[in-house]
This record gives structure tokens, sequence and C-alpha cells, in this order.
């Protein structure tokens, strides 16, 4: 346990206690300490001046694939923890389309100790819905929970038996845990590559349409309602969609959602030229469906700005554009695009753009922290909002370098990211 | 992709970024060269010495032997690698494929692949000049100007003219080129076809979409029918071929319904029967085999001129001056 901690004169922004104020921040013993104008250094302790700074609770991205066990040349569990604390969040839910599959507590076991052993961010592992996701049979939901499961998901073979998917909603109650659902209907998603639309239809791409997504949404909305189970709707991504979800949270059903940042920047159209760092699954849609994903994470719709980091190994995306695998890594540059383009736009203000990225997230998925309340753990990002850089991705300390925001010129950043009282990462000058 | 001093730039991967002037510059160095396979030695010297590899990663017969022709009545040196029987299947990827033939001192490659956007990936990675041959559902540029000659041989222009594509425009590279050549040069088009086979948004281009062919024989000048790949029927896009060729198949007795003089096209290769019937495939409608005959010319113009080869002196090239 090392010393404590003092941010000192900072912009405080914590929205679990509607807290927007210059003030100095105590972390000690792992914990925050205090909150306060004027606070003494205790003995020891370290003095951080964020004169200047933004100090918010400890960022949490609740989606991303860490690819360990399984697919280490694109990610390992230490890789990503470290490239989540340099993008400025100290906690990460990890998703269990591994090879093989974490269905299992031993599964949900190694995740939580190389995540221990990464030192960096905090790694919540998230359990499969079925053994193997295969859609077939539920997996030890229980178990898991047991082994410190935070969640269960078949993200990335998203569940097609509705039956499956209802029994999971209500299995799940009994721990308390989201089921975490990749919302798509494989059948109308069908040999689709991307957004179904003009875009596809000029380059003769095969297009996945928003009904594909849409329909499972509702499906969930409606097995959610019928359980009473929680439902999570992962990086929504299309303008029906959203309004499903508000029209469903007015009714009192148990759901949150996501949205990812380039559900909230790009469309389809960067995908011209065939560029496999713009495949991702849900696909870049329309403008219309982008501006319905800014309408509905400003109106607390879509709970959670969570990134999908989904890294691939160079040669991977390094192919034809149906043949290369979907995703694209976020940890670094979620929150420089949320800064720059989401509240930079003035979509959100800031202290919404930190909600959806601290209280959100870990109320969505009951985890500790996401707040400065005394007592919490002592996860506190520190970020510089008028930081100008530049998204280099050979720079990135993720394993990966498949970004869309190459060279894009971005404003603001995570100058100090500190887990449990210790600063895991700095930026430097 | 653009190489400056060369009319078309380095590659030919796609019509859709070709303006009505690059289009019109591939037809009109055509002309000269039909001329030299009427000849009793089919051959001229313009592209001596140029290695060409034709990298097919899907079966092709007759745009394969068409380029082959081409290039070898230009005297280039040509190697054939096929899916089949190349380091191809044996799981080497496109880039690897392309870099150890680069290594090997290539002037050009014409590639056919079966995901869209191969071939301007290719393009992309080696400096050899690359000539898309069909990629996926994207592009078959070749075939499009082929079939835009066959069109002004007989009508004398292509602007104006009302063409319509018939069939699976969703899979087909060739509607798309077509569609975004005979545009630029000024054509009105149309496609007609099931709508389980029209791409969504495809009237977004400026296309007018038919769902019936009696109504697209009543406005067409020109029916361009695609090939109907038999699997299609498999995967649930259409009932049976036998349906298909009832509502949509181009039979005599449908285009004797035509208004006007009526041309009809085919890619080839044809499913007689399916979407073509053999009534109109041999009658006198049909421009099949001058498209096959143009073919060879168009592709002999695309290499001359990627090759470097300046328009105006294709007449003098083909006499067998250096160029």
């Amino acid at each position: 346990m090392s010393g404590p901690l003092l941010i000192r004169g900072g912009r405080v922004i914590d929205p679990s206690q509607s807290i927007d104020a210059v003030q100095d921040v105590l972390v000690k013993d792992g914990v925050i300490a205090e909150v306060g104008k004027g606070i003494d250094p205790p003995k020891r302790a370290r003095e951080i001046d964020a004169g200047g700074l933004v100090v918010t609770p400890g960022l949490i991205d609740v989606h991303v694939h860490l690819r360990e066990p399984g697919g280490e040349h694109k990610e390992t569990i230490a890789t990503g923890a470290r490239a989540a604390v340099a993008g400025g969040f100290t906690a990460v839910c990890a998703m269990p389309n591994t090879d093989p599959v974490v269905d299992d507590p031993a599964g949900v076991g190694f995740v939580l100790a190389q995540g221990l052993a990464a030192g960096a961010a905090r790694v919540y592992p998230m359990g499969a819905i079925s053994v193997g996701q295969e859609g077939k049979q539920l997996a030890a939901i229980g178990e898991m929970y047991e082994a410190g499961a935070v969640g269960i998901t078949d993200d990335g073979n998203p569940v097609m038996d509705s039956g499956l998917m209802r029994k999971a909603l209500e299995y799940a109650q009994a721990f308390d845990i989201p089921v975490a659902d990749h919302p798509e209907d494989l059948g109308l998603s069908g040999a689709g590559v991307m957004n179904e639309g003009l875009v596809a239809t000029k380059l003769g791409l095969h297009g996945k349409p928003n009904a594909a997504e849409d329909v499972h949404i509702v499906r969930d909305l409606l097995l959610a309602e019928l359980t009473e189970g929680h439902i999570h709707l992962q990086h929504v991504s299309t303008a029906y969609g959203v309004e499903a979800i508000r029209q469903a949270k007015a009714r009192g059903v148990r759901v949150t959602a996501e949205a990812s940042p380039h559900h909230l920047i790009l469309t389809d159209e960067r995908v011209e030229g065939f560029d496999t760092d713009a495949k991702m699954n849900p696909p870049l849609r329309s403008l219309e469906d982008r501006e319905a994903v800014r309408e509905g994470l400003s109106d607390r719709t879509l709970d959670v700005f969570a990134t999908d980091h989904a890294p691939h190994h160079y040669d991977e995306k390094e192919q034809a554009f149906a043949d290369a695998p979907n995703g694209i890594i976020g940890l670094e540059t979620a929150l420089g695009l949320g800064l720059t383009y989401v509240v930079g736009e003035g979509l959100i203000d800031l202290p919404t753009l930190i909600h959806r990225m601290s209280i959100g997230p870990a109320q969505a998925f009951g985890l500790p922290g996401g707040t400065l309340a005394v007592g919490s753990p002592g996860d506190v990002t520190i970020i510089d909002p008028e930081r100008a850089w530049t998204v280099d991705r050979d720079s990135f300390l993720s394993k990966s370098r498949n970004t869309p925001f190459h060279g894009w010129e971005l404003k603001g950043r995570a100058v100090y990211t500190i887990v449990g009282g210790v600063a895991v990462w700095e930026a430097g000058a | 992709m653009n190489e400056p001093g060369t009319p078309l730039g380095k590659d030919l991967v796609g019509l859709e970024s070709l303006s009505a002037e690059q289009i019109l510059t591939i037809l009109n160095t055509a002309e000269p060269f039909k001329e030299i396979s009427e000849r009793r030695i089919k051959k001229v010297p313009v592209l001596r010495g140029n290695t060409i590899v034709n990298l097919f990663f899907e079966a092709s017969t007759r745009t394969r032997v068409s380029f082959e022709f081409a290039e070898k009545r230009l005297s280039a040196d040509t190697v054939n690698i096929a899916s089949s029987g190349s380091s191809v299947v044996k799981g080497e990827n496109l880039v690897d494929t392309a870099r150890n033939l680069e290594a090997m001192r290539i002037d050009m490659v014409v590639i056919r692949h079966g995901s869209s956007g191969a071939a301007k990936f290719l393009a992309e990675r080696i400096p050899s000049n690359v000539i898309n041959a069909g990629d996926g559902s994207h592009e078959h540029p070749t075939q499009a100007l082929l079939d835009m000659l066959t069109i002004r041989d007989h009508f004398g222009k292509i602007e104006g003219l009302r063409v319509c594509l018939v069939g699976d425009i969703l899979h087909s590279r060739v509607a798309r080129s077509n569609i975004f050549g005979l545009l630029a040069l000024g054509a009105e088009v149309a496609v007609c076809g099931p709508k389980t086979l029209l791409p969504l948004g495809i009237a977004e281009l400026g296309v007018t979409v038919f769902s019936r062919i009696e109504e697209a024989i009543q406005w067409a000048d020109v029916l361009n029918v695609l090939r109907l790949q038999l699997e299609r029927m498999e995967a649930g896009f259409l009932p049976s071929l036998r349906e298909y060729n009832q509502v949509w198949g181009v039979s005599r007795a449908k285009i004797e319904q035509a208004p006007k003089d009526l041309l009809v096209l085919h890619p080839g290769p044809m499913n007689r029967g399916v979407e073509i019937d053999s009534d109109v495939a041999d009658g006198p409608h049909a421009m099949i085999l001058q498209q096959v005959t143009n073919g060879v010319a168009v592709r002999m113009a695309v290499l001359y001129l990627l090759s470097g080869g300046a328009p105006d002196t294709a007449e003098a090239a083909k006499g067998g001056a250096e160029v």
C-alpha cells in the first residue's frame, strides 16, 4: 500500500454527488478519504497540482475485448489494462468471447488473476451466457458470479434463441447481474459486412439492415419486461433502437445501454475506399442514426459511453474488406474523441460525458467506483481538457493498431490515471 | 492512384472514379485495336518486354482468355495464376501473393477476386499497374467497357440511350460498372429484377427501377441480361429457376412486344432457359458474340493506355511502331 495522495485545486466533477467545483481530493489507504477545499496534506503524502485540470472518478469502460486467452497476438490482459489507463480508464469489463470462451469459474478466475498481475486498470470479467457461447445451454452463471463475473454476455456470437435469452434474464436475477446483449438477428444480417444502404450498394458490399439490430433490441426489451430482468444493450447504433429503449425506460423496463465513440462520430461513408479500420459490428450507420445515438447519450437513454475495444493484428485487418474481421480499438482514443467531438460540438456538457463514463457504467454493472464518495475505491482520472494531441497508433500501448482515427487532432486527454490511490499512468508534459 | 502523364492513372479499378472523357478515351482507343484481331498475324509489339500476371482467385474462362489474347496480341509476356494449383489455396493471403509477384519484377497484374475492393487493395500496395477483372460484387470495368463499345457500335452513340440491366443486380459487378459508366456517358439507366436481388438504395444512384421485365422492354433501347448464379436459389433469393424464367427471363415472345429496335447483351456465360431463352440468344437482337470480340479490343486499349501509351498514337502503335 502506497502513501496518501492529495490532488490539489482541480475542477472536481463527480456526477454521482452532483459535484462540479474546484476542490481537493485526498486518497488514502486505497480509498477516497476526503473531498473538499483546503485539505491539509497528511505526512508523506504525494501531492499533484491539478490547477487547470479536471478531476473525475476513475473512468470505466464496460465493453472491451482483451483477447486473452487465445488471441494474445492481438492483445493481452496486461497490454489491454495498460492501454486502458493510458486512455484514462481505471476499470474495464472484459468480454468472454476468448478462446476458450470464459464460461466457467476457472476462466473468470484466470481473467481476474491476469488483471491483478497487470497492475494497471481493474479488470472485471464478464462470463458467457451460454456454454461455449453456442446459444444452447446456460453457462455456469452462478459459479461465475461467485468467482467474480460482473455480468454475462454472448457478445461476438449473439443469442439467437429467444427462449434461451428469456431463461438467462430470469436466472441472472438471483445474482443481480446484467445480461448484456449484442443485439443482432444473424439471419437478417446475412452476408452483410457493413451498413445496408447507398454506400454498400456502390461498393458492392453486402449490407446489414438496421432491422437486424432493431429486431433484437425490441426482443430483448420485451423479454426484460416479461422477466423483470436487467438487460444491457451493447453498442446501440440505430435511430429506431434508441427510441425503443427510450420508450422502454419510460415504461420502467430494467434496461441500460451503450453508445460507442465511433457510432457517435462516424457514418458509413467512412467505409468508402474499403478501409477495414471502418469495419465493425454493428456497422457505422447513416447520419440520421448517428444523430439519434447522440441524442440518446444526451438524454440518458444510453447510460454508458463504452468503446467496444476490439483489437486485431494488422495482418488480419490487411485483407479485402469482406474478409477482414470486425472491430476497432478504442481505449486510448475514447476520452479524447468524447471531449473533442461529443462535448466539443456541444452535444452534451462535460459533467454529462463524465457521468456516462463513471457512475453510469458503475451503476449499469453494479461495480464499485464511478464515484468520489468517501470510502469508495481510490480510482481517480485527472484530465487536461486543453491538451491538444494527435492520435498516433504507433504510440499506443495496446498491441493492436486498428483505429480509423489515426492522425486525428484531438483536444483533451487523461494526464493522470489513479487506481487504488496509485498513479499507474502519467502523461508527462 | 493517379499517375501524371497517363490518361487513366496507374490502375483501372473501376469506372466509378473515371470521368466521361477517360471512358471515351478507352472506347476510342479500342477502335484501332479491333482491326488487329482481324489480321492473319495478330500481333503488334506495343507491350514487348512487359510481363503481365493474370491473377485469378475465382474461376473464369471468358475474361481470362480475353485478357490473355489482348496481352499476347500486344506482345506482352504473360503468366496465368489460377486459384487452384497455386499457393493461393495453401492459405497464402492476397498481400503475400502480390508481393511475391512484385519481387519477380512484373509490370502489370490483372486480378479477379471474390471480395469487393480486392483490386483497389492490391493497387494501393504494389507499384505495378493493376487491372480489375472483377472484384466481388463491386466492379468489372472492362466488361462494362466492352458492353458500351458494343452499344456504341450499333447505335453510333451512348448518350440519351436507355439501357436496362436485368437480373441479379445485388451480386453483380457487371451491373455496377455498367451503371457508373453509362451514367457518366449520359445514358439513361434502369434495373429490373426481383426485389430480393436489387440492393437497397439502388435508385439513389440515379437509375430507374422496374419490377417486371415487360415494363423494361417497353422502355429500353438495350437490355443487358445478367447471368443468374444458380446458387441464388439455394440461398433463398428465388423460389425456383423455372419461375425466374417465366417472370424475368428474356424470351422472344416478350421482346417482340418492344416498341422499337431492341439490343440484347449478355456478359456470359449464359444459362439458356433461365435468364435468357435460346431463341433470343441466337436471334437477331443478341450482340453476345460481338461483345466477346469487342472484349479483346477494349482490353488491348486498357493495357496500352495503362502502359503509358498515348491515345492519339494508338493507330500508329498497332502498325508496329514502338511506344
